[in-house]
């Protein structure tokens, strides 16, 4: 039971939402109480087993967990180097990893009762997981989404109003998953003792990054009971993409403890870390250094005057300005290692593991296959190098035709 | 408006809630932020709301993602962004402020990340040099509070923090054992915006935190005429109006002018 959400933990956040000199709550007072509300509730579900059991449930018999481990065997011996195993969370339920956490929350919410739940989307991943999760236990749901990610992710925008959603499209700053969780926050603050915030990416004020963390930690437990007893090992390598970056800290968080394991997070390089488009927090310190956004410390792109800058990439679901609190705090150990891949890198890795393997990934799970293909030709072929494919890619479709002319 | 301020930062704060006090009357506050709608009509703004019997200021310093605000001040900030002021140039305001007579306390309003980017102890010295009085971030409850609380209790700067009508006793005692100068109200569950009615239960909200807290309390968020301003007289120590200041704004220094001086009389 105890399986889909771990709650151990190497002594990170402390009592006060930290990770290191990472993390906090950086909030507007009004919701100051509402998070002590949330942090107390947590902290109480995750004392119930009936909580568990509920989320067991669902897991298994409505999301489809546990999602497979696939070794991808003509990857593997077009690159030339280590095995690679790909850990299927496009195989669950809505397509993406997102609704791990849209289930625990949304069950959060109804155990609060809390009957209206807001959400903020980029790719439209998570506000599907929302829409779903509302939709399954009968709550109602309010997501904000930028009006340029609606244009690039029309699909996901027509499956929220299928399952019954209001989908609100934000127009302020750069329009995007930024100015769109702005909106979630300032909706927040005023609906505060109605709503849940459900939010979904392991970011924002403490509760969320270790709430977050948790609810998404049953990719990494499923993939290292699976790559065991298909390998007999652990992971040399393990390499996910970063947003916001919960799929990531789901996979990194069971391997933690296992020093051997290399943990790598893949931002988006855009085009290219010497541009002013893209959205790599950690790879170029003249455009991003530790600051506030979102109600968390963290690296933040912003400029001299600390004004966050506008951010670009390929992927809705990257394209953000700031990075999860304890993404910074790992990297600051030494202990996770972060790098880029371009738009045009996504791109080709979108079309090899297409035509490689009969999978199309999510732009961004895209950007983590990137960096196996430069990695796996240099590692031992007895090396196991594990990737986690966070989403499939038939929302990005219209985005890529654009780009490659239609097929 | 005497010549030369006699007092600064924290003293000049409680010389000002002793003036409106010993008058009867509750101090009034504009919210104005640097830029809007162009640098030069933002200072003329403010100078001819200290002309009109404004009591103290809260100078806003736009930021990028401002989640506690409304449309209005969103938008103005924005364009205030857009035409390159800076967290600096709204120091400089204050340092020109100063020079044409605005002797009124002034605190700047802004979040964490734009202050914490000038650096929190450099921002706090550099504010004091130029003439601000205290420091309002809304981002910052007491719990963070750390990162500004030393520098402005050498330099003798209010820190303000908030109390929402969602904050309960453990809260109000947290935020009055940290806040000096005064304690923000939000007069509402919700964001900055001019509302047409102060919510029903604001009297019962302001007792509550009589209670248990002696410090002034500056009430804003959704205050926006005359009669707002009548109503709060006697209620509390003073009050901030932002949204309604900055819409007339962007008809000119006039427009701004009218509207302080037709709050401050009500208040007579």
């Amino acid at each position: 039971m105890e399986r889909y959400i771990r709650k151990t933990t190497p002594n990170v956040p402390n009592a006060r939402g930290y990770y290191g000199e990472f993390g906090g709550r950086f909030v507007p007072e009004t919701i100051m109480p509402a998070l002590d509300e949330l942090t107390a509730a947590y902290d109480e579900a995750l004392q119930d087993p009936a909580f568990h059991a509920e989320l067991a449930h669902l897991q298994a018999t409505y999301v489809g967990r546990p999602t497979p481990l696939t070794y991808a065997k003509r990857l593997t011996e077009l690159l030339g180097g280590a095995r690679i195993y790909l850990k299927r969370e496009d195989l669950a339920h809505t397509g993406a990893h997102k609704i791990n956490n849209a289930l625990g929350q949304a069950l959060l919410a109804k155990r609060m009762g809390k009957r209206r739940v807001i959400a903020e989307t980029g790719a439209g991943q998570h506000g599907v997981a929302s829409a779903t999760a509302a939709a399954l236990l009968g709550l109602d749901c309010h997501v904000y989404m930028g009006s340029v990610d609606m244009a690039r992710q029309k699909p996901n925008v027509f499956r929220m109003r299928l399952m019954g959603a209001e989908v609100l499209p934000v127009e302020s700053g750069s329009k995007t998953l930024k100015d769109a969780i702005n909106e979630a926050m300032r909706d927040w603050v005023t609906n505060v003792r109605t709503t849940f915030y459900l939010l979904g990416s392991a970011l924002g004020p403490h509760p969320y990054p270790m709430m977050v963390r948790d609810f998404q930690s049953v990719i990494g437990m499923e993939a290292r009971q699976q790559i065991l007893a298909a390998t007999g090992q652990l992971p040399d390598v393990c390499v996910a993409c970063v947003g916001g970056g919960s799929n990531a800290i789901g996979l990194f968080h069971a391997f933690r403890d296992d020093e051997s394991v290399e943990l790598v997070g893949v931002e988006a390089g855009g085009y290219g870390i010497n541009t002013d488009k893209h959205a790599a927090r950690f790879a170029n310190p003249d455009v991003s250094r530790v600051g506030i956004l979102h109600g968390t410390r963290s690296f933040v792109m912003q400029d001299e005057d600390g004004q966050v800058r506008e951010t670009h990439s390929i992927s809705a679901g990257l394209d953000y300005p700031s990075v999860g609190p304890e993404h910074a705090y790992l990297r600051s150990l030494e202990r996770a290692h972060y790098t880029f891949a371009t738009d045009e890198e996504t791109m080709r890795a979108f079309q090899t593991l297409s035509q490689y393997e009969g999978i199309i990934p999510a732009l961004e799970s895209a950007h983590a296959i990137a960096e196996v293909i430069k990695r796996a030709p240099t590692m031992p072929k007895d090396s196991v190098l594990l990737v986690n494919l966070s989403g499939r890619g038939d929302k990005d479709l219209d985005t890529v035709i654009g780009l490659l002319g239609s097929a | 408006m005497s010549e030369t301020r006699t007092t600064h930062g924290l003293a000049a704060i409680e010389a000002m809630f002793a003036t409106a006090k010993a008058q009867g009357r509750a101090a009034f506050l504009p919210y104005y932020p640097i830029g809007y709608p162009d640098y030069e009509t933002s200072l003329a703004a403010i100078e001819a709301m200290a002309q009109v019997g404004a009591d103290g200021f809260e100078i806003g310093v736009p930021f990028s993602d401002p989640i506690a605000d409304g449309a209005v001040i969103q938008s103005a900030t924005y364009h205030a962004l857009q035409q390159g002021v800076t967290v600096r140039r709204c120091l400089e305001a204050v340092r020109t402020l100063r020079a044409r007579g605005v002797t009124q306390p002034m605190l700047m309003m802004s979040y964490a990340n734009p202050l914490l980017a000038y650096g929190a102890a450099r921002f706090v010295a550099d504010a004091a040099q130029v003439g601000v009085d205290g420091l309002i971030v809304p981002d910052l409850p007491p719990e963070e509070a750390h990162y500004f609380a030393e520098s402005c209790r050498a330099a003798g700067l209010a820190l303000v923090f908030f109390l929402a009508p969602t904050s309960n006793a453990e809260r109000m005692d947290l935020v009055a054992s940290n806040a000096t100068g005064f304690i923000y109200v939000v007069s509402l569950t919700g964001i900055t915006g001019a509302r047409a009615e102060l919510p029903s239960d604001l009297m019962e909200f302001i007792a509550r935190i009589r209670q248990r807290v002696q410090t002034p309390l500056v009430l804003g968020f959704g205050i926006s005429t005359p009669d707002h301003a009548r109503q709060m007289n006697g209620l509390v120590e003073g009050f901030i109006v932002g949204s309604a200041l900055v819409r007339a704004g962007a008809q000119g220094v006039d427009a701004v002018r009218a509207l302080a001086q037709s709050l401050r009389a009500a208040l007579a």
